[in-house]
């Protein structure tokens, strides 16, 4: 049966027919789903893409996070729901209080628009289940706060549960331990700065997007 | 009764602050000397409706810390500035 993704879309979201183009690309079915939506019926998987949800005025993720699609989307992810922030979406997920840690201003004050070399670190989680861990893709970033931030106690739990999900080969942003992305602790809701969606044909540069996406799409984690 | 109310949020001690710390090393070059510790931060005025001074900055608080600052990463502090 063909996965059927939803891409959320915010009022500012810029990236959600990227995010539709590849889960089509890898075979899955995507639907938009408005930011008012108060369901997820029928959706075997949820995409927070990136952009600038509500302006990002006050902090980015802050206003999207009480957007009402948010309570659905956390009634599936605590019901093991696969669910994807990227980008604005990953700081949406922060805010939302559904990864743990926050994203804060790049270190340096830059905004940041580049390719970048990221390592895989674990399988064990819904964007990462087909990859293998030790290797290494080219994605590119696109963001101003992406420098993951959490407190001593919070990335001690990261590393004992194997919540780190890639790291940036060379930190490009000042994130603690180069942290490009993280996972819940049931390894079913992720989210990353990078962006993956657009890395998913080597014409536009790189195509080490597909196989996050591809694991994404297939969704079902082996074990955790 | 309404109360004018200053939240001021700032990033808690110990998480880097790359804003301030860019103004900091700017300032030399401006001829302010002797200036150190930047902390840059965000500052609200809100007219909040109570009964008393306790209770507007009580509603300023869980304002504060449910949607002004993330907790996570800053910290919120609330003053009566004047009866409005």
């Amino acid at each position: 049966m063909t996965t059927r993704v939803g891409v959320v879309v915010f009022p500012g979201s810029n990236c959600e027919y990227d995010a539709a183009a590849a889960v089509t690309a890898v075979g899955a079915h995507s639907d938009f789903v408005w930011h008012t939506a108060t369901s997820l019926d029928g959706l075997d998987a949820v995409i927070l893409p990136g952009g600038f949800a509500h302006g990002d005025y006050l902090r980015p993720g802050a206003l999207a996070r009480f957007s009402p699609v948010m309570t659905a989307v956390a009634e599936f992810a605590a019901a093991g729901g696969s669910v994807l922030g990227i980008c604005n979406g990953f700081q949406v997920l922060t805010e939302a209080g559904l990864l743990p840690g926050a994203l804060q201003k790049n270190r340096g004050l830059t905004f940041l628009c580049q390719p970048s070399l990221l390592e895989v670190v674990t399988s064990n989680s819904i964007l990462t289940s087909r990859a293998t861990v030790g290797a290494t893709l080219s994605i590119p970033i696109n963001h101003f706060s992406g420098s993951y931030t959490c407190d001593d106690a919070t990335y001690e739990r990261l590393v004992a549960n194997d919540q780190i999900v890639l790291r940036y080969v060379e930190n490009p942003n000042g994130s603690r331990d180069a942290i490009a992305g993280v996972s819940n602790e049931a390894g079913n809701v992720v989210g990353l700065m990078p962006h993956p969606e657009r890395a998913m044909t080597a014409l536009l540069g790189s195509s080490d997007g597909r196989v996050l996406l591809e694991s994404f799409v297939a969704g079902k984690l082996a074990t955790r | 009764m309404k109360f004018s109310v200053v939240v001021e949020v700032s990033l808690r001690t110990g998480i880097a602050d790359p804003e301030g710390a860019t103004i900091e090393r700017a300032l030399p070059a401006l001829g302010f000397e002797g200036i150190s510790s930047v902390r840059a931060g965000k500052c609200f005025r809100l007219n909040v409706e109570a009964s008393s001074e306790a209770e507007a900055l009580e509603r300023a608080i869980a304002l504060a810390d449910r949607l002004l600052s993330n907790p996570v990463i800053e910290q919120s502090t609330a003053r009566i500035e004047a009866t409005a």
